[in-house]
């Protein structure tokens, strides 16, 4: 399993219920029934990620995360998961205000525009970066919302959520492997990973 | 071909019971024609129910003598080691009732008066059919059913199956189908309903003594077979190619493949079912509305409030019948009442008839499916 995810899945509480959007071919939540014994759904919007998925035992929706949130009562998950996804989304804000409803809790990954190598990239080259965790072109890219996670603090604050915790990794080997970075973690941090709360959920912080 | 090792036994059953319809008219003495594959277990809880679409029958796997060549119409998904495992489930299969093929209907003989019932038969819905097939499911002992699996017609069943009886049902697998036909498949139903009436020799439905309405029927199969089709498949497999021909004709006989296949189809059709039963199923078909059957008033999303099971929906990108938008409707209405739900739409060129046709995608969607169903059903989750 990707290191993020293996984050990620450390902070989900046993017993919960969890909705895990773009799931790809569902490792976290194959991981998270069998260790935590959550109540797992998945979105995804590859039709044979999808097959995967439901072959493998999981309840996995085909679609896009955009619409199918919508159908949802409030509050029908203890955690929403978007990993790694939300710099490919149109409309963040809207999105994340979606999940808050949706969800209690929302886990959100991303990778970190701000790492040293973009940073070189821009500064030497003139180049826009592209790195293993942004592989494209700047004409190619499906990732339309680069950010930092300093980006991703300011952007809670104006929004009105709240970061409840979060983690900056450096990731090696296609993700598989990693550590935690505490110092200077917009500078050599690969990857942001948020826990994320509306302002009312304050006293819920562990 | 030797068929020995699949050979598999029509069975009967006739109720004691009579069936109040939902039209308010009471039909007595119930048949159901039924097959069933596999072995119920001691807990009884590998029981699964397949529907039947339209033109299909309780004949769904295997061979009913050893030397048929033609298996049941699901034979491709239904048998020992194939997706829908007859060696870990008890699977039922039985004609609905207005059909053709062994259950009551029109061509049936009235207990009355000893004549075939003709349109004297009542007309009945989706909801009479799933009923006559619980009276079966009572005689066989099944208390619950892990699963209940059909296509189109056969898929409205299944969803009138997991409301009608959610304590009974613990998941269900509608394919390609809708929570009500739309205008269009209505439309297409009474075209075809219209060329069976038309037919001379169908006399209100009193043809059982003489000459059927063969070209009524075959007509009605004709459309009908295309709105299962699609253009790509119709342009891939027929294209503009002619029949046993350099040149036309210049008449009105089959030119084109797609003329002399259509035509082929219709007259198979007339061998093997009955015209009124046509005129039944597609009625009831037509009258099934999950909205306005089962929807709170003011509640326009509520049809699944009594629903409990775990559903698998498939659609199926050509099928113009039964449009992927309908399906994605019934998955909204079903996540709106918190049910676990799944959903896929597979890529397939075949148009409505892909949930017939042999597809990996499609087996691997049902197995899975069914193995968590059945993992998850004894550990008791759902109840």
């Amino acid at each position: 399993m990707r290191f993020d995810l293996e984050i990620i899945a450390s902070w989900i509480e046993p017993g919960s219920r969890v909705l895990d959007l773009g799931c790809g071919e569902g490792d976290l939540l194959v991981y998270l029934k069998e260790k935590k014994q959550v109540t797992g759904t998945g979105i995804e919007l590859s039709e044979e990620k999808v097959v995967t998925c439901i072959d493998k035992g999981l309840s996995v929706l085909q679609g896009d995360i955009n619409k199918e949130v919508e159908d949802y009562a409030d509050h029908s998950f203890d955690f929403v998961i978007l990993s790694q996804t939300l710099q490919q989304v149109y409309e963040p804000a809207t999105l994340i205000k979606e999940l808050l409803r949706i969800g209690n809790k929302v886990v959100v990954s991303f990778p970190n525009f701000s790492h040293w190598r973009c940073r070189l990239q821009l500064l030497f080259y003139g180049m826009a970066p592209k790195t293993k965790q942004l592989p494209y072109q700047w004409y190619n890219t499906p990732n339309i919302r680069v950010m930092t996670l300093g980006d991703f603090r300011r952007f809670a604050q104006k929004k009105g959520f709240h970061i409840l915790k979060e983690v900056a990794i450096n990731t090696q080997n296609k993700d598989k492997q990693g550590k935690i970075i505490h110092f200077f973690p917009n500078l050599r941090a690969t990857y942001g990973i948020m826990l994320i709360g509306n302002r009312n959920n304050e006293k819920n912080i562990n | 071909m030797d068929n020995t090792f699949a050979i598999v036994e029509p069975k009967k059953f006739k109720s004691s019971q009579s069936l109040s319809l939902e039209s308010g008219k009471i039909l007595e003495g119930v048949s159901i024609a039924y097959e069933t594959y596999g072995e119920l277990n001691p807990k009884k809880d590998n029981a699964i129910l397949l529907c039947h679409a339209l033109s299909g029958d309780a004949h769904a796997a295997g061979y009913h003598h050893k030397d048929s060549t033609k298996p049941g119409w699901w034979d491709t998904m239904v048998g020992p080691g194939k997706a829908i495992d007859s060696s870990k489930y008890f699977i039922i299969c039985s004609n609905v009732i207005g059909g053709c093929m062994g259950s009551s209907g029109p061509s049936s003989i009235n207990p009355k008066d000893g004549q075939h019932y003709a349109l004297n038969f009542p007309v009945v819905t989706i909801g009479d059919m799933v009923k006559a097939q619980k009276l079966l499911l009572d005689h066989l002992g099944v208390p619950r059913l892990l699963s209940v699996i059909g296509g189109s017609i056969g898929g409205m069943q299944t969803l009138e199956w997991s409301i009608r009886y959610p304590d009974f049902v613990f998941s269900a697998v509608p394919l390609a189908s809708a929570q009500r036909h739309s205008a269009l498949a209505i439309a297409f139903n009474e075209v075809a309903r219209q060329a069976i009436m038309a037919d001379p020799n169908w006399r209100k439905g009193n043809y059982y003594n003489n000459e059927k309405p063969g070209l009524g029927l075959a007509v009605a199969r004709m459309i009908g077979h295309i709105t299962y089709l699609s253009d790509d498949s119709l342009r891939n497999k027929f294209g503009r190619r002619l029949q046993d021909k350099k040149d036309f004709s210049f008449n009105f006989d089959a030119d084109f493949q797609v003329e002399s296949y259509l035509r082929y189809q219709g007259s198979k059709f007339v061998d093997r079912f009955d015209a009124n039963s046509f005129l039944y199923i597609t009625k009831a078909a037509d009258y099934f509305d999950l909205k306005t059957q089962h929807c709170a008033e003011g509640q326009p999303l509520s049809s699944f409030a009594k629903a409990k099971a775990k559903f698998l929906v498939v659609s199926f990108t050509s099928d113009w019948l039964y449009p992927t938008y309908q399906s994605r409707a019934l998955v909204k209405a079903m996540k709106k009442n918190n049910l676990d739900v799944s959903f896929c739409e597979i890529k397939a060129q075949c148009g409505h008839d892909a949930f017939l046709l042999p597809n990996p995608q499609l087996s691997s969607l049902i197995s899975g499916f069914l193995d968590r169903m059945k993992k998850e059903f004894q550990l008791g989750h759902a109840f």
